[in-house]
Formats: structure tokens, sequence, C-alpha cells
């Protein structure tokens, strides 16, 4: 599970100048905020849009378009399912809904407590070891039932997943 | 004894099914062993139902085992691993596996044999070649040596790539650009991400070639953030070249200067259509443009840019090095070379198979692919990524070949195949494609934006069995509005595993003749 910064103008201000200099730093900038602080704020908006020259619209227009960028902290642990056409070849609906059940959070959803985001995904290019997942930033193929009950008890206990 | 070498995968499908952990386990029960040995991480080969796969040096020539788990490795290092001993997990020399023996492996000819961050492996086995051959002949000459190989562009649209440079060399510009399409979206499809991740001084040679050719001097590669391995090994490939002077000012003492740089998508399928790609590298919403003008004379930053599929960057090296009659001289009709076949989903033997193009669908789906994993007869199989075509069983006979796809209603696409068994509702795999492109449309054009929304409902009608004659025939006239009026491929090929889900499997949308009984 990742560990992320706490919000802080400064430091999304160095984030930013840090990557400004770069040809359409716009995603450039996003991914980073995100990779620092776990999702892009609202206060990061006007930020962006002052150093790249841009209206807060088109910056809030990129954000927002991508399935990528959160504007709400994501869970302790995130689990992105893939949900293509490989996977679902491989049986991925029903270990979705098993998923679902078992981690107690809906697809699209993050847990009441905050501890398990769960999403779908299109694609990981591991279709030859469907079903596929990222967890928590680690790739993990020919995914079952077991795999899913490891999950949520390493979640539950409060270990990392797939490291043995 | 010399001490061996072992190569463990570092792909991302191995490392999704443990090689990380095992390559650990390894050294350590070597360390305990007392026993030194060099442990490469190599790419995988793309005989992904075998991975993790072990690869032992010897005299025989490189031994196999595999799948392995770490729990194997104290008994295959007992039955004498190291030395190419049987084990039950033994596969024997891996050249000689017919899988990969009986492909014809040029763009990926050293995928999985060296270490990818190696540049002395990568020139070992013929690397830089192609781009020292390209500054002797000058960049027209290159130009022709494209055109003439016949390549067409592998990100499924198939434009003849040599064309495409020919028309950005000629455009007039203070600044060109040179883009690889490494937005690899399509389920069933991996050839982008072996290659970033099994031989990326390939790609960063073909694109080397690329901007000499057509007096670029920046280069991007686009990719996913689904591919977080692929990006990590194509910035240090990167980084590698440009200590060695293969980047950077002066190439090869060339007088080119040429450089790259990674760029990573944020989930946006519709960021596979070139257009699109363009506008979020500039940093924008992930909106296609409308065409003309072409990005070959006003691509990104409105500048003249090649934007190419990375297998088509990826196959300039080869071409370069060998010629572009020796390409040329593989393949059928107008699909030139070969194509690496990727095989996925509910198949026994999954992987990337690349041949000449001409085999028949069946012959990869039964005989290379070995049929279902489940056990369970093959219903259909999806070619070419979301956008394709479900092909049924009574279509195998055709041809892996552009134009032999077009004429049965499907594509190519990136050459993903993905396999379903006869447990698959097609009418249930119908409504996931609007739902797909209802989920990723740009939202530019109507047809796409509204027309996949409403086809979700109608499809939902028809599985609810309400007025299912009448639902249908406004499906079809929907399909029709989507196919010819998107902006791009996303709303424009929806209609294609619609249209074929429901001409070759009507019974899934309850579409069956009259019973008897009710006939009377």
């Amino acid at each position: 599970m990742a560990v992320y910064e706490d919000w802080s103008t400064e430091r999304a201000a160095q984030v930013i100048a840090d990557h400004r200099h770069l040809e359409g730093a716009t995603m450039p900038i996003l991914h980073a905020l995100q990779e620092t602080f776990g999702f892009v704020p609202d206060p990061a908006v006007p930020l962006i849009a002052e150093s790249l020259n841009l209206s807060r619209a088109e910056v809030y227009g990129v954000l927002t378009f991508y399935h990528d960028f959160r504007r709400e902290p994501p869970g302790h642990h995130v689990v992105k399912l893939c949900a293509a056409e490989a996977c679902q070849s491989m049986g991925g609906k029903a270990l979705a809904a098993y998923a679902e059940d078992k981690l107690g959070v809906g697809m699209g959803e993050t847990s009441p407590d905050g501890k398990v985001t769960l999403e779908p995904i299109y694609c990981l290019g591991l279709c030859a070891c469907a079903p596929s997942a990222l967890v928590d930033g680690q790739l993990v193929g020919r995914l079952d039932a077991g795999t899913i009950d490891e999950m949520a008890d390493c979640f539950a206990n409060g270990k990392s997943f797939g490291d043995a | 004894m010399k001490s061996p070498r072992i190569f463990v995968p570092n792909d991302a499908t191995a490392v999704a099914c443990g090689a990380d952990r095992i390559a650990r386990k390894l050294a350590h029960e070597l360390l305990a062993r007392g026993v030194t040995a060099d442990i490469t991480r190599n790419g995988s080969r793309g005989l992904f139902w075998l991975e993790p796969l072990i690869e032992v040096e010897t005299e025989k020539g490189r031994v196999g085992y595999g799948p392995v788990k770490p729990s194997d490795i104290e008994s295959l290092l007992q039955a004498g691993m190291l030395h190419g001993a049987d084990h039950p997990l033994c596969v024997g020399v891996v050249d000689e596996i017919p899988y990969l023996k009986k492909q014809t492996r040029l763009t990926f000819a050293r995928v999985g044999i060296i270490d990818p961050l190696s540049l002395t492996d990568y020139e070992a086995h013929g690397g830089y070649r192609g781009l020292k051959r390209a500054i002797e002949i000058g960049p027209s000459a290159t130009v022709e040596e494209v055109v003439e190989s016949g390549l067409r562009g592998r990100g499924g649209a198939g434009f003849p790539t040599g064309i495409k440079w020919r028309t950005v060399a000629a455009a007039p510009a203070d600044q060109r650009y040179i883009v690889c399409n490494a937005d690899e979206g399509d389920s069933g499809t991996f050839a982008d991400r072996l290659i970033m991740e099994a031989d990326p001084f390939c790609l960063i040679e073909g694109m080397t070639i690329a901007g000499l050719a057509v007096g670029a001097t920046r280069g991007y590669v686009y990719s996913r953030s689904e591919y977080p391995l692929a990006f990590v090994v194509m910035e240090k490939a990167i980084e590698k070249a440009r200590n060695a002077g293969l980047l950077g000012k002066n190439i090869l003492g060339s007088g080119l200067d040429f450089d790259l740089e990674m760029r990573m998508g944020a989930g946006a399928y519709v960021c596979g259509e070139e257009t699109a790609l363009l506008e979020s590298l500039e940093g924008k919403r992930g909106l296609v443009r409308a065409k003309p003008p072409l990005p070959a004379h006003k691509g990104l930053f409105q500048k003249p840019t090649v934007i190419n599929n990375l297998v088509s960057l990826a196959t300039i090296p080869v071409i370069l090095d060998k010629g572009g009659s020796f390409y040329r001289d593989f393949g059928m009709g107008r699909s030139r070379g070969t194509m690496p076949i990727q095989i996925a989903g509910n198949v026994k033997f999954g992987g990337l198979f690349e041949t000449a193009f001409g085999i028949t669908l069946g012959e990869l789906v039964n005989d290379i692919g070995g049929g279902t994993a489940s056990g369970r007869p093959v219903k259909a199989v999806q070619a070419g990524g979301p956008l394709g075509a479900y092909l049924p069983v009574h279509q195998f006979d055709t041809p892996f070949d552009y134009e032999a796809f077009a004429a049965k209603d499907a594509l190519i696409g990136h050459g993903g195949l993905v396999v379903f068994d006869d447990s698959v509702d097609l009418a249930d795999m119908a409504r996931f494609a609007m739902e797909f492109c209802a989920h990723e449309s740009c939202g530019k054009c109507t047809p796409c934006r509204i027309g996949s929304t409403r086809g979700v409902e109608t499809l939902d009608k028809v599985m609810a069995g309400e007025q299912r004659a009448q639902n249908l025939v406004l499906l079809r006239d929907l399909c029709n509005t989507m196919k010819l009026g998107s902006l791009c491929a996303l709303g424009g090929f929806t209609p294609y595993p619609v249209l074929s889900a429901l001409t070759h499997f009507p019974e899934d949308f309850g579409d069956t003749p009259s019973l008897p009984a009710a006939a009377e």
C-alpha cells in the first residue's frame, strides 16, 4: 500500500515547478501530484493553471477527462480488477462479484472505513494469464477466489498483499 | 565449473505470476548451497502459459522449466536444474518448443533471449545495425527502404508506414516529431508491452531511424498507466542509450540529433486513437481531432509528425538491417512481413506468436493455441480488440490478412485474439461493447457519445424480450449511424463486435426460430 504526503500548497508548487518546463506539461504534473498526494485536490487546479498560463477550466477539463486522476483520496488499499474481454472470457465477471462481496465494497467505490478502493481497469496486457489485477501497484495474474481471499486476509490484518 | 547462467523473466506476465518471488527464492537457495550463478532477468519468450519459465544455459542450449512456483525451487535444484537435468517441469531446450520453433521472429527476434537493459546483449544480437545502415544510406533512401518493405501500420489501421514517412519528410517545418503510439488498450494484446519490457532498445533504435529519415529531432513514447513495468524499463533504456551516445547530439557521429521522452496516459482508451493521443501529449483532454489535416502535416503542436504504432517502429531496425525486400518477401497479398499475433483469453497456450501473414484463424486458435483453457468447445474469437468482430468457428478458415478479415466484416487490428468457450453469451458481449464505448467515448461526436448509451439501452430491451424484433432493427440502424457518422474508430468500429455477435449468434439474442409447439 502506498503512503502519501499530506496536502501542502508549498509542496504542490514545488512538484509543479519540477515539471513545468516539459512540453505539454499538464499530464506529467497531474501524475506527479497524484503520486505525491494520492489524489489531485481542488486547490491544485488554480496552482497548475497559473503555472502553465492556462485557465482553471482547462486544467479542470483535463483532470476530469482521464479515468486515472482522483479528486478524492483513495482507500488504503487499491484493487483494480481487469474488466476487459480477455479477463471476462476467464470468468472475470463472477470474480468481480466475489471480490465485491469479500472485500465489502462495490465496484468503483471506496469502503466506508476507507480501507479498500475497488475499481475496474481496462486491460493490463496480462490477457494470456487472465483474470488479472493491479493490487496496490502490484500485478497479479491467474486470479481466482483464493487470491481474493488472501487479499482480504492481508488487508484485514494490515499486511501488504503479495509479499511472500 | 563455470558459474551457470540462469534466466528468470521480468516481464509483466511472469512477474504477475510470481517471477520476482522465484528470483529471490532462487538466489537465496543458491547462496545456501554455496553455488555462484549469474541470474539474468530476461524478458519473456512470450510463451505465457509456461510463465514463470526459468531457463538455464547448457551445452544443448537454454533448457527451460515452467511454470515454476517458489515451492518448486528446491526440487528443481535437487534434480540438477543447473545442468539442464530432467524434472517434471522441464520443457526441454526452449528454442525447440514447437510453439517457438514454428514462429518467424523478425520484430521479436531478441525478445526473451537478451537482458533487456544490456546494450552489449542488444548489439551482440544485431542491435543498431539498422541505424548504422540508415546513416550510411541517408534519409531518403531510408524512407524508400521502408516503403519497399510494404510495412503497414500495426496499430490496426494498416496504413503504409513508408508513405506516412514520405509525407512527413516532405512537409516543410522547423520542427518535426516522432510519436510512438504505445497506448495499447485493446484487450487481448500485449505486443507493445512485451517489446518495451523485453527489447526496449529495439524501439529506441526504430524511433531514431524514423527521426533520421524524416528530419525529426524529438520523439515521444506515449504509454499507459496500466503498464507500470514497461514504463520503468523504457525510462532506464532511454537513459542508457543517452549515456552511450545513441540518443542526443550527433548520434554515432552522423551529425544527427535525436532524443526521446516517455509519457504516460491516464486510463483513457480513446487516447490510443492517434489524434486524441496527440491532444493528450499536448496536455489537453483526449478529444479526437477531425481529419484533415493529417498528423503528417499538422500533428503534435501543429508540426509534421510521424505517429506510428509501437510494433511498426520496432520493426524498422530489422527492415533497415536486412533490407525492405527481405521483409516484403514474407506474407500474403497486400499484407507483407510478419505480424505478432497475441493469443489470449480462454486458451490453453496463450502467448505471442509472430508469423508471416496468411496463417488461418483456426490454426492459430486450435493448433497453436490448443483450444480453450477450460477444455470446453470454442464458441467465438474476438479479433482486434474491443472494436473487433466476434468470429464463429465456421469462419476459422479465414487467413490472417488485413483484406481477408475486412471481407468478413472483421479486422485484425493490433493482432489480438481473445478466445471464448461455449459458456459465453454473445448478447452480453455485444452489450459490453456498447457499454465500453460509452465509458470511453471522448464525447466530441454525437454518434459515439449518445449512440453507445442508446445501444446499451436497446440491447437491454432486446435481452429483456421487449419488442425484440423492432429493437433489433433499431439496433442495426443505430450501428449503421455509428459506423458512418463517428469521427474515429471508437464509435465507428464498436458496431463490429455488436453486429458480428448479432449475425453469427442470433440465438444469444433470443432470436430463435419458433418452437414447433408454438407454431401450431
